[in-house]
């Protein structure tokens, strides 16, 4: 006990001898966190266009839509997982279902304000110059929706980027299971570590995200 | 049986309902630590907001700050908050507070920015002093966003203080904690549900206060501010 108080008395925030020995861990948690992150934005923003245009189009779904994934939004994370595990397991599906989920609401939402904004005039002109209503979607209505597309993008990768850390306390890797191994073998540096790579994979995914919004729409500076 | 039979079973179990371990004391614990939190959270950041918004001053920082938070992993503030503090609710109360701040500031500057101008001058002219300004006039305005804010945080921090049961605190989140440290699916489930239900409850719950708060010519307007509120979520 007391080599152990001793132990912990001089545990620097950050070991760099164990950190250079354990690159190859750290890095492979970091893949990992990537592709969770990954995963869940790709396939939240698959569901999320269509959804959103359809949502634009009926009343009635779209407060279906905003009603539910906004209970399911309120929801936290550990508690989703623990729902699925008995159905779905200790599996990678266990982890993307909630984190496709939250991204839905966030992107649907940014969506229908993208869409909501088109003015009527753009509109009228576009109906003017004989644009069916698909194409008038595709190349008028959502590349003006984009900038709000985008935002929420942003917003739902930073996020996802924090929550996927919880996806360790389920076995499924990433930056969190650096953090449990802080936590359970009462060492800082993994957690350090991990918790500085987050932050800081947090703020290289959305520059990145945000220079992509500027090639995509340079009529639109991103905040 | 079918699993969620077993986890009616689980709580409807009157074994459940008492003791150091039943479900009243880790419901009290959890919005105990969840109530601190949010409460010292708004102490800091109402205020902070509302004067910042008022004066229209550090404006990107108001609005990066939740930006940043929303980068910071509730999970590692947690532990880190753990291992510098040791056993007990300060470290928790510390982190969850931490957590709660950035929406609440966010909101509360752009709710007192978004005071139409032309308010804030008849205010003046109509010879209100600052003070008497802010509180009778702009406050009134700006309730309905500030309050959006408000449950942001407050959900927020019911559902990272799910995550304390991991640093040896108490709450709903033992339930799941333990229930995943020896394989009991069913007591997990359990916990899961009865966590869902308090975020819910939270969510509701304040959405009924913040229509009590807002003064009735307000709420007849009918702005849909609850999409307008800062998108939060840490856990």
């Amino acid at each position: 006990m007391t080599a152990r108080v001793f132990l912990e008395s001089v545990d620097p925030w950050i070991n760099w001898d164990w950190l250079s020995t354990h690159i190859p861990l750290v890095l492979g948690a970091l893949g990992e966190h990537v592709e969770l992150t990954a995963i869940a934005l790709a396939t939240g923003l698959v569901i999320s266009v269509p959804l959103g245009v359809a949502a634009h189009r009926s009343g009635g779904l779209r407060l279906a839509v905003l009603g539910f994934f906004g209970a399911f939004y309120t929801i936290p994370s550990l508690a989703l997982f623990a729902l699925l595990i008995p159905f779905t397991h200790l599996s990678g599906t266990t982890a993307e279902i909630p984190l496709i989920g939250y991204n839905v609401l966030i992107l649907v939402r940014n969506v229908l304000v993208g869409l909501d904004a088109v003015p009527r005039d753009v509109l009228d002109a576009a109906d003017g110059m004989g644009y069916r209503p698909l194409p008038r979607l595709l190349r008028v209505e959502l590349p003006l929706a984009l900038p709000s597309i985008f935002a929420g993008l942003r917003v739902a990768t930073v996020s996802t980027i924090g929550i996927v850390t919880i996806t360790a306390l389920i076995g499924l890797g990433g930056l969190g299971s650096l953090i449990d191994k802080g936590l359970v073998e009462n060492f800082h540096t993994p957690l350090v570590v991990a918790t500085i790579l987050s932050i800081a994979l947090a703020l290289v995914a959305d520059l990145l995200v945000a220079g992509a919004q500027r090639v995509a729409v340079p009529w639109a500076r991103p905040v | 049986m079918d699993f969620l039979g077993l986890v009616w079973r689980w709580l409807a179990d009157p074994n459940h309902w008492q003791g150091s371990d039943g479900i009243p004391t880790r419901l009290v614990e959890h919005i105990h630590l969840s109530g601190e939190s949010v409460l010292i959270g708004a102490a800091i950041a109402l205020p902070a907001g509302i004067a910042l918004g008022h004066y229209g001053r550090f404006g990107a920082l108001a609005i990066n700050i939740s930006n940043a938070g929303r980068a910071v992993p509730s999970f590692g503030i947690l532990v880190i908050a753990f291992q510098v503090f040791g056993l007990g609710d300060l470290p928790i109360v510390l982190a969850l507070t931490a957590l709660a701040v950035p929406p609440m500031v966010t909101n509360s500057y752009v709710a007192l920015r978004e005071v139409d101008p032309d308010i804030r001058e008849a205010a003046r002219g109509m010879g209100y002093r600052e003070l008497a300004q802010v509180l009778r006039v702009e406050l009134p305005l700006a309730v309905p966003l500030i309050m959006a804010g408000v449950r942001t945080s407050a959900v927020q921090v019911v559902a990272t203080a799910t995550l304390a049961a991991l640093i040896a605190g108490g709450g709903l989140g033992r339930y799941i904690v333990d229930g995943l440290a020896t394989q009991d699916y069913v007591k997990t489930a359990a916990g899961a549900v009865l966590v869902a239900a308090l975020a819910l409850a939270t969510e509701l719950s304040l959405s009924g206060v913040q229509q009590l708060l807002v003064p009735r010519g307000i709420r007849l307007l009918n702005a849909p501010v609850a999409a307008r509120a800062t998108t939060f979520k840490v856990a």
